[in-house]
């Protein structure tokens, strides 16, 4: 009887030990994956996979389950996605999310039930201030940060006048505050566009032709880019007027700007020829697999993945260990694709800002190159908003 | 006898007990979104039912039925943004907004009938959808998050999952039987005959207008609770939830449901918002043994069958689903 | 005062682009009666049809020829396939079922062509601005798109008052029984008419195409103004349908031109940037209840019954 129960015993904690082990880590994916922005979407899911792929699509011994879902461009989309995701698939983790907006409103569902969100793109300033949460975490930036080395980069050129143009939405009115906050010279005009439908911009350029400034400034991402150039160009306002962009031009929007795009510069905390090892391995690998190359999107997906892989190797793979994990991530101690960088108390990055043009390489192709650094070690403004100390 | 013990009546026992059993079922089953899906189904249940009153019965076929959603919505949303959380101050006044605009919007627009109609409660639909959209201090195009849930005092605790899920099931219940009640009234008989034969009814001196101004607010108001209740579940409320191709999901949930029928729009809104796991899903099993692998992928592209589908139902299945469980003997 | 031209230009350009859809939308409406919410997804198979042909053919013209002509084609076979027994029914049977035909259309459009949407490129002679009037700068595209609409709105002038098919048009508008009654074979007329408003839908489609966009669910925005249009401009009638399209393409476009600035008088940079399109989108609906309240019939109906 004894002998039957120890085996009893003993076969039972067989087949529960390696079903613990087994028990995968769950990861949530919610970017825009249909319209004309899903070539987005597509990028950091290529991205994200390649970083699996390059972790042996495990996590301290654990196997990685991905769950993608669309969010449609739809802030009431992607709340209801994060709600699904964190009570039916119940991830353990929630990343990638392109658009402010989106963000904002799934913000509370996933951080309310203590799922680790990591931004892979979208950086609001509310969640850089007041809204900053300990398990919101972002592998980009916050969304001022590059519109300031932008404007630093007009000042560096001596611009003296500038329109500014971007989508009213979330993102759209930080990225022209970015701009206004380090741009010394004057602003004479400011237009805030429909978004995501207004991609007729022939109004708004005929008031920047009427305004004659020094320079525009623009921020359109995704096919609102392509639009915004090819028209800028119709208008015959490139040649006339200098344009400085932040995200409207990109390895996904690069392929159907073409020309049209030589010698507009823009600010980005990663290009693609940035010098450090995991960088080129990441561009390499992605060419390879897809024959192009990778956008800032997927560069931020890949590093996303890397980030949680550190956490859950630290706590060798107990999530419910959600200190420790914070902890780990709050070091930022992998190898990120833009090089090492660090974390402010609201859990963004403190990081470099280049300058990347759009230039023809030796074999007569277009693609994007550092021209230079802008600007080292930047902080979002926002940080001392955010009461989170560590 | 016989009448009672229709298909149909069994159906909807059937399913009301099943609704009524849910949250039970999602403890047990350890999946409470199951909870989150199905409270969604019964707000928007009851909105499609006040719809009904006014489409089904009413024949005014309203296109901008899902302002009173936007309009309920917000006036919780700002309510707590501008930090009144109080579900006595915020319900009442939402209802009251509704109540207001429908009277305003019926006033103009039940002068005209047929595509007209359609076309100005489109109109004032679209107008609010921009007002809202217009909104800077409440976000705009953006939308307004919703921090915290409708605080109402005592043991009533919104945000406890499975009592807002009962409360929104008794609300839809009671919605059905006010309906209902309505129909079978004076008031109801009045409005109906008023969709077959308006000028008989003004001949035998009802004063039809003022009925169907009537009904068209009260299906406002009721829709404008509902709007509340989706607010608090969401947590976010944005001018999306107004715009004319919500009113036209409202519209297929009742047709397909069964106009003019009292279980018809719960049964539109239940089969509608299930079809997106449930057509996959047939498709799925229906093509594996034919088509292998790839039925996986055709189970991806399961709406292209929900045009026609629909298209059929106008064309067969005038009564829609109720109408096909009653068989030829509707009430 | 340039700029204010310019705007006005723009105005016209939109607001013809909105005729090409509006036309084809009011003749299906007051010839069959028939509330074609489908005509949307038209438009989006006009533009996705001319961005595949202009891939396939290496020619923006050629493209766009083939374009029109498959929609001419899809049009007539979606009439006599699924339209034709919504004929005499009730306006909302109308609705719903040509709803569930838009589902159809964008369901087919993401098996085909993916879900991403296409692009189509603009031929390199007609990317730079001409110079219309000293210091006025112009898309040279932009130009080309009003001067074929108002070919269109010519050809269709000529085609309704001048030639026997318009007199059918006519007469099917103004009566429809008794142009049966004569003999006219109807099921044919009216499945040219339903082609003819197809191939219109298409136009505008692939006219925008290479500014704006290819992608799915395309038509349903810009399916709301026509409706507006033709509202306002009188439910069968092409002149009105013009003068309508016109008029709401300038509130919208001069609208948002010199709204904002207005508006910055009384409120910040950043309310007066999110409110003046909003008002200015409100203004034409506003316009759309005052005609349905004031005369419904619009300001040019069709020749009375």
């Amino acid at each position: 009887m004894k002998q039957l129960l120890m085996g009893t015993v003993a076969l039972v904690a067989l087949g529960v030990a390696p079903a613990a082990a087994q028990q995968p880590v769950k990861i949530g994916f919610i970017s825009t994956f249909s319209g004309p922005t899903a070539v987005i979407g597509n990028d950091m899911r290529n991205s994200f996979e390649i970083a699996l792929d390059h972790l042996g699509r495990k996590m301290a011994g654990k196997p990685v389950e991905v769950v993608y879902e669309d969010d449609q461009q739809k802030p009431e989309v992607g709340v209801q996605k994060s709600q699904k995701l964190v009570e039916s698939d119940k991830v353990d983790f929630v990343v990638g999310f392109i658009w402010s907006n989106v963000l904002l409103a799934s913000l509370k569902p996933i951080v309310d039930s203590q799922t680790f969100l990591i931004s892979a793109n979208a950086g609001p300033s509310q969640i850089a201030g007041e809204q900053c949460s300990p398990f919101f975490f972002s592998t980009s930036w916050q969304n001022d940060q590059t519109p300031q080395a932008m404007g630093e980069y007009m000042n560096q050129k001596g611009v003296k006048t500038a329109f500014l143009m971007g989508p009213n939405y979330a993102a759209g009115k930080d990225m022209l505050t970015g701009v206004r906050f380090t741009f010394k010279g004057q602003v004479v005009g400011e237009e805030l566009t429909r978004w995501p439908d207004q991609l007729d911009f022939s109004t708004e350029l005929s008031k920047v032709r009427a305004a004659k400034p020094d320079s525009v400034f623009v921020f359109y991402p995704g096919a609102a880019g392509v639009q915004f150039l090819t028209q800028y160009v119709q208008s015959g306002l490139k040649g006339q007027i200098p344009l400085y962009t932040a995200f409207t031009i990109d390895e996904t929007t690069l392929p159907l700007q073409k020309d049209l795009a030589l010698g507009v510069p823009g600010a980005q905390e990663w290009v693609n020829d940035l010098p450090n090892e995991a960088n080129r391995k990441f561009v390499a690998d992605y060419r390879a697999k897809h024959q192009k190359g990778p956008s800032f999107y997927g560069a931020q997906s890949y590093d996303a993945a890397n980030l949680v892989n550190s956490a859950v190797v630290a706590v060798n793979g107990d999530l419910n260990k959600k200190d420790a994990v914070r902890d780990t991530m709050r070091k930022a101690d992998y190898a990120s694709v833009r090089g090492p960088y660090k974390y402010g108390n609201n859990h963004f990055p403190i990081q470099n800002f280049y300058l990347q043009d759009v230039v023809k390489d030796a074999g007569g192709n277009l693609a994007l190159k550092t021209v230079t650094t802008i600007v080292k070690d930047s902080q979002d403004k926002f940080h001392d908003r955010c009461t989170m100390k560590w | 006898m016989n009448h009672l013990f229709m298909p149909r009546n069994a159906v909807v026992v059937v399913l009301l007990l099943l609704l009524a059993a849910l949250p039970l079922y999602a403890s047990l089953a350890g999946n409470p979104f199951l909870v989150t899906l199905f409270t969604r189904i019964l707000i928007l249940a009851m909105a499609a039912t006040s719809l009904n009153f006014i489409l089904g019965y009413g024949g005014m076929v309203s296109f901008g039925h899902a302002v009173y959603l936007g309009i309920g919505g917000y006036a919780v949303g700002i309510l707590a943004f501008e930090g009144v959380t109080s579900g006595f101050v915020q319900w009442p006044l939402a209802i009251i907004a509704c109540a207001l605009f429908a009277l305003a919007v019926g006033a103009l627009s039940l002068r005209t009938r047929g595509v007209y109609f359609i076309m100005i409660t489109l109109a004032f639909a679209q107008l609010i959808y921009y007002f809202g959209v217009g909104l800077d201090r409440y976000g705009a195009d953006d939308g307004l998050s919703i921090r915290q849930r409708s605080a109402f005092a005592g043991p009533i605790d919104l945000s406890n999952r499975t009592q807002f899920y009962y409360l929104c099931l008794l609300l839809l219940i009671a919605t059905i039987y006010v309906t209902w009640h309505l129909v079978n009234s004076r008031f109801g008989m009045v409005l109906q005959g008023s969709r077959s034969n308006d000028r008989r009814m003004r001949a035998i001196g009802f004063p039809t207008f003022r009925y169907r101004l009537t009904g068209f607010v009260i299906a406002g108001a009721i829709c404008g609770l509902a709007g509340a209740l989706l607010a608090n579940h969401t947590g976010f409320i944005s001018p999306a939830t107004m715009h004319w191709t919500r009113s036209g999901d409202l519209i297929v949930m009742v047709v397909l449901g069964g106009m003019a029928s009292s279980f018809g729009p719960l049964f539109g809104a239940v089969v509608l918002l299930t079809l997106e796991e449930a057509l996959p899903l047939a498709i799925r099993t229906l093509a594996t043994p034919l088509f292998g692998d790839v039925a996986v992928r055709m189970g991806e592209y399961w709406q292209i069958l929900l045009g026609p589908l629909f298209l059929l139902v106008v064309l067969f299945a005038r009564g829609g689903i109720d109408g096909l469980l009653a068989g030829s003997r509707r009430d | 005062m340039l700029l204010f031209l310019e705007q006005c230009l723009n105005g016209l350009q939109f607001g013809l682009l909105l005729f090409l859809l509006a036309a084809g939308l009011t003749l299906v409406f007051g010839i069959m009666d028939l509330v074609n919410l489908a005509h949307g997804s038209l438009y989006m198979m006009g533009a996705y049809f001319a961005a595949t042909f202009t891939a396939w053919t290496d020619s923006f013209v050629a493209g766009a020829l083939l374009a029109l002509l498959a929609t001419l084609l899809l049009g007539m076979i979606l009439e006599v396939v699924a339209l034709r027994p919504l004929y005499g029914r009730d306006h909302l049977d109308h609705v719903l079922g040509t709803f569930g035909l838009i589902l159809f259309f964008n369901e087919l459009v993401r098996i085909v062509w993916g879900p991403a949407g296409l692009s189509l490129p603009l031929p390199t002679g007609l990317i730079y601005p001409v110079e219309l009037l000293p210091g006025l700068f112009y898309p040279t595209y932009r130009i080309v798109i009003i001067v074929v609409a108002l070919v269109v709105a010519l050809f269709l002038y000529v085609l309704v008052m001048h030639t026997r098919l318009g007199m059918l048009i006519r007469a099917g508008a103004s009566n429809r029984e008794m142009t049966g009654a004569l003999g006219i074979n109807i099921n044919l007329l009216y499945t040219l008419v339903f082609g003819l408003g197809a191939a219109l839908a298409g136009l505008a489609g692939l006219m925008q195409a290479p500014i704006l966009t290819v992608q799915i669910g395309m038509g349903e925005n810009i399916l709301i103004l026509a409706f507006v249009v033709i509202i306002i401009g009188g439910i069968g009638s092409i002149r009105g349908a013009f003068i309508a399209a016109v008029l709401v393409g300038l509130i919208d476009t001069v609208g948002r031109a010199f709204l904002p600035d207005l508006l910055r008088l009384v409120l910040s940079s950043r309310g007066a940037s999110t409110v003046a399109p909003a008002m200015s989108s409100m203004m034409i609906y506003l316009l759309m209840a005052i005609v349905l309240v004031l005369r419904p019939e619009g300001l040019f109906p069709a020749s009375g019954k």
